[in-house]
């Protein structure tokens, strides 16, 4: 275990070099950012929107006794949609999504030698692989996160009026109820941290394979599960630090 | 000329490379033959410096690679062009990207200069107007060619080439061979071949060493390969039975 963080160190070393062409480095981060954030945001939208439908439905469903007002639903909706939903279940989302994608890209190159190619160049392949795809990472999801943050709270709204438990009015006055903008920072340093975790553990299990296909299989199931693992344990850290 | 000097090289416990010591001689193809998982592949990787060795020198024309800073490693790096087993060609990048990638990396050139350098490439290797295909749209003999291709992009002087006709027909092996036999003579590279292939060693062996379980086990010319009388190499020479009747 402290060997393998010790060869992520070293690794983390290389890619955090000047790249060596930057027009070369630019059009990598573009191709990145589309197949790494704008492939995303169909399955975010989707649960995105069926999260926060589910949250109002059960807050409203919780709420029997005529004390509590029911704007409290949009309150509560806006809240864990804001607080948790979107930056840690998101982020979950795409550990497995975008997490494994990085480990078999990566990977592969390993396996059939375009990394060694790429070092017989001359090219430092850490750097010219993974600095782009962290990059990408760590400037997209803020953005997909703050998508799904609007569209985990209109899914409260539509569940909310379609159920007719409680009125659009309601729901609304709830929303924009007691805003602190304090939350959203802390949501998005989160997202912050576990693009980077995503991304760079990802990374290194797809860089440090040997062996062939099986082993690209196994590599991209290990950066989904230790990112994952990694993202619950920080997310605990970060509310620690920031929240208290 | 590029020397090996009594390197080794282990994996865990296991010496893969036993003090191989041999020079590789410039405008010459130098095979390195032994059987699969002898070592050959581990060999070249430490050439090129892919791996680190455990003991020994190499040197490339008496710059030895151990002394030399990292620059001077990327330096190095720039004058060899290698033909990985597989290809390795980027997946993702068309034919032209592919050769074109060592220029856009390392050189200032413009697009059209650069563009002229592929197709030259692509000419050499009798691959003109695959420009815009995808690595996997192309066929083996056609990969390991588009591969040669990117190798030779930078001009380089020395040629490194890991099996390069495994996997292909009799035909299509022998292309590839004259291929880097021709690219040897022409730019005088210092050219190292791995192979298992006895055809290989017939056609372009100007210097044949073989490998055995990691020992450098016999050296010379592919003349002198028939007269061997080394037991190791002759199994090896004589493993199949068109050989074996070949001799009687
Ligand atoms: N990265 C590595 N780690 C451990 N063992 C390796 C590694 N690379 C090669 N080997 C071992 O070294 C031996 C020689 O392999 P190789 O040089 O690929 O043989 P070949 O002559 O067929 O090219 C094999 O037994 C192989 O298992
Ligand atoms: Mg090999």
């Amino acid at each position: 275990m402290i060997r393998m963080f010790g060869r992520y160190l070293i690794l983390m070393g290389e890619v955090f070099r000047k790249p060596e062409k930057g027009n070369i480095f630019r059009k990598q981060l573009i191709v990145e950012f589309q197949s790494l954030g704008v492939e995303s945001l169909g399955i975010i939208a989707i649960i995105s929107v069926f999260m926060g439908a589910v949250v109002a439905i059960q807050t409203a469903y919780n709420i029997d006794t005529p004390l509590i007002p029911l704007t409290m639903v949009g309150f509560t909706t806006r809240q864990s949609v804001v607080l948790e939903f979107s930056p840690t279940i998101i982020s979950l989302i795409l550990a497995g999504k975008v997490g494994s994608r990085i480990a078999s890209e990566i990977g592969t190159m390993r396996v059939t030698e375009q990394i060694d190619a790429l070092q017989t160049m001359g090219v430092n392949a850490a750097n010219f692989l993974i600095f782009p795809k962290i990059t990408a990472c760590l400037l997209l999801n803020p953005f997909l996160i703050v998508i799904s943050m609007f569209l985990g709270i209109f899914g409260g709204w539509l569940a909310c009026i379609t159920t007719q438990m409680v009125s659009s009015q309601d729901y609304i006055i709830g929303v924009r109820y007691w805003f602190e903008s304090y939350t959203i920072f802390y949501a998005l340093i989160k997202t912050v941290v576990f693009a980077y975790i995503i991304s760079s553990v990802s990374a290194f299990f797809g860089y440090y394979i040997s062996g062939g296909a099986i082993e690209v299989g196994t590599a991209s199931t290990k950066a989904v599960v230790y990112s994952s693992i990694l993202i619950i344990i920080f997310n605990l850290i970060l509310t620690q630090l920031l929240l208290t | 000329m590029i020397r090996a000097n009594n390197i080794s090289k282990s994996f865990g416990d296991t010496r893969i490379l036993k003090n191989i010591s041999c020079t590789f001689e410039e405008g010459k193809t130098n095979l390195i033959i032994g059987q699969s998982g002898s070592g050959k592949t581990v060999l070249m990787k430490c050439l090129v410096g892919l791996l680190n060795i455990d003991e020994g020198e190499i040197d490339f024309d008496n710059r030895v690679f151990s002394k030399m800073s990292n620059k001077e490693k990327k330096n190095i790096c720039k004058e060899l062009g290698m033909l990985f087993q597989g290809g390795a060609l980027f997946d993702y990048m068309t034919v032209e990207k592919n050769v074109m990638f060592p220029l856009s990396m390392f050189t200032k050139q413009s697009y059209s200069e650069k563009l002229d350098r592929v197709n030259f490439c692509l000419k050499r290797v009798n691959l003109e107007n695959t420009n815009n295909l995808m690595p996997s749209e192309l066929s083996g003999g056609m990969t390991k060619r588009v591969a040669i291709a990117r190798a030779i992009s930078m001009n380089p002087q020395y040629l490194f080439c890991d099996e390069p006709t495994s996997g292909l027909d009799p035909l299509t092996a022998g292309l590839i061979d004259d291929l880097i036999s021709e690219i040897t003579n022409e730019y005088q590279t210092t050219t190292i071949v791995n192979t298992h292939d006895m055809n290989s060693v017939m056609n372009i062996g100007d210097k044949v060493a073989f490998i055995y379980k990691g020992e450098l086990w016999w050296e010379g010319t592919k003349d002198e390969i028939m007269k061997t009388d080394n037991i190791e190499l002759n199994d090896f020479i004589f493993s199949t039975e068109l050989t074996r009747r070949l001799k009687k």
